[in-house]
């Protein structure tokens, strides 16, 4: 496992990277997790107008330009889906793909935050349904998989599927798919329901069957339900106090995920708020030890 | 006792008595290397009481399908020989813990 950091970023969005460049100031160390950024609502929005400062610039003006400024103070960003974050001690082990890292908080700022939605997902995962094709794709070997296509990672995870022996079928909502393995199928389809008796046996989509043992969900960020089970929820959100902290000590949140509105200057502030508060918790650590 | 790595020739021998916990996993799995600590501490901790034990689900999967294991890690308690529970995920030590009598 590599070196332990002082303060972990889940999302590399307004919240997250305020945070980082605040934590950074405070001289702790950082990393950002983060999928590809380019694929979020704020990448895609028009205009920013009502935030201060740039006028005129769209979602994905403003959002490179912080990315810039975070890379130009060396802070770390690693690109990948966070799975799990687990408390362990002192410390929290957070799980990337087929990684796993250490941070002593973290601030979770991951966006909105996803309730599992399709029928059955809740009932079935663990027995079938999976939000990691990379983790658990080869227990389903030789066997009928399907991926729902919610993320632009779909393709390389559904293409890892076809590479390990799986049947694999992609279920898209209607938009184009560009770049699947020869020999998987794909299916468009709006309304998705997972089927089965104590284990996946099937997807319908729409009113089509698709028999399959397992079903890949691949949006762009997990349930929060499931990336960290015991972090108390507020009608959807994550409660907070006024310093950002959690139910779960060292855990701070900031952004989308805390709440409305859901304005970058609000993420930008709370980003700050969290960051200084998980700072001053790292120091009070090391006083105490 | 040290965390002892089961294959389908050990493993009806080892679970048939006294309570046993398994810890199935793979070595490209991450969230696996999460709960890999947990698990050590755990053989440590119960070293009189219960057997910690791990089965590869890539060395072993006749072992993982008769036990229904579709995600990983899935953690199972046998007592005297029965299931009698399950963890499917991610678990700090004290939920894990929980299941032990």
């Amino acid at each position: 496992m590599e070196e332990i950091v002082d303060i972990a970023i889940i999302g590399g969005g307004p919240a997250g990277l305020s945070g980082a460049i605040n934590a950074h100031a405070r001289n702790k160390s950082v990393t950002v997790f983060s999928g590809n950024y380019q694929e979020s609502g704020l990448y895609k929005a028009e205009k920013l107008d009502n935030y201060l400062g740039v006028p005129g610039a769209t979602g994905a003006d403003f959002l490179e330009q912080c990315r810039r400024q975070v890379e130009a103070y060396g802070i770390r960003t690693v690109e990948g889906r966070i799975l799990n974050i687990m408390p362990m001690g002192d410390i929290f082990l957070i799980s990337c793909g087929s990684e796993v890292y250490s941070s002593r908080t973290v601030i979770l700022a991951s966006g909105i935050v996803m309730l599992p939605s399709y029928p059955g997902e809740k009932e079935l995962l663990g027995r079938g349904v999976s939000y990691c094709a990379t983790c658990d794709g080869m227990i389903y070997r030789g066997r009928r998989v399907s991926v729902v296509a919610k993320s632009g990672e779909a393709v390389h995870d559904a293409n890892f599927l076809k590479q390990i022996g799986c049947d694999v079928t992609v279920i898209t909502d209607g938009r184009e798919i560009s770049g699947l393995s020869p020999g998987i199928r794909v299916i468009a389809g709006k309304k998705i329901e997972i089927v089965g008796d104590n284990k996946v046996e099937a997807l319908i989509v729409d009113t089509v069957a698709v028999p399959c043992d397992a079903v890949f969900i691949l949006r762009n960020s997990i349930a929060m339900s499931t990336l960290l089970p015991n972090v108390e929820l507020d009608n959807g959100h994550i409660k907070t106090e006024p310093d950002m902290s959690t139910s779960i000590p060292g855990v701070y949140a900031a952004g989308d995920c805390t709440g409305r509105p859901y304005q970058v200057a609000k993420a930008v502030g709370e980003g700050q708020i969290a960051a200084l508060a998980a700072a001053e918790y790292v120091d009070n650590r090391e006083e105490t030890n | 006792m040290a965390v002892l790595h089961l294959t389908k020739d050990s493993f009806d021998d080892t679970i048939k008595s006294g309570t046993v916990l398994v810890d199935f996993w793979a070595a490209w799995c991450g969230p696996c290397r999460m709960i890999a600590p947990a698990i050590e501490e755990l053989g440590e901790k119960y070293e009189d009481e219960v057997t910690v034990a791990k089965v590869n689900v890539d060395e072993e999967e006749g072992l993982a399908a008769r036990f229904g294991v579709m995600t990983i890690p899935t953690v199972i308690v046998f007592k005297d020989g029965v299931e009698a529970g399950k963890r499917v995920g991610v678990y700090p030590m004290e939920e894990l813990e929980k299941m032990l009598p």
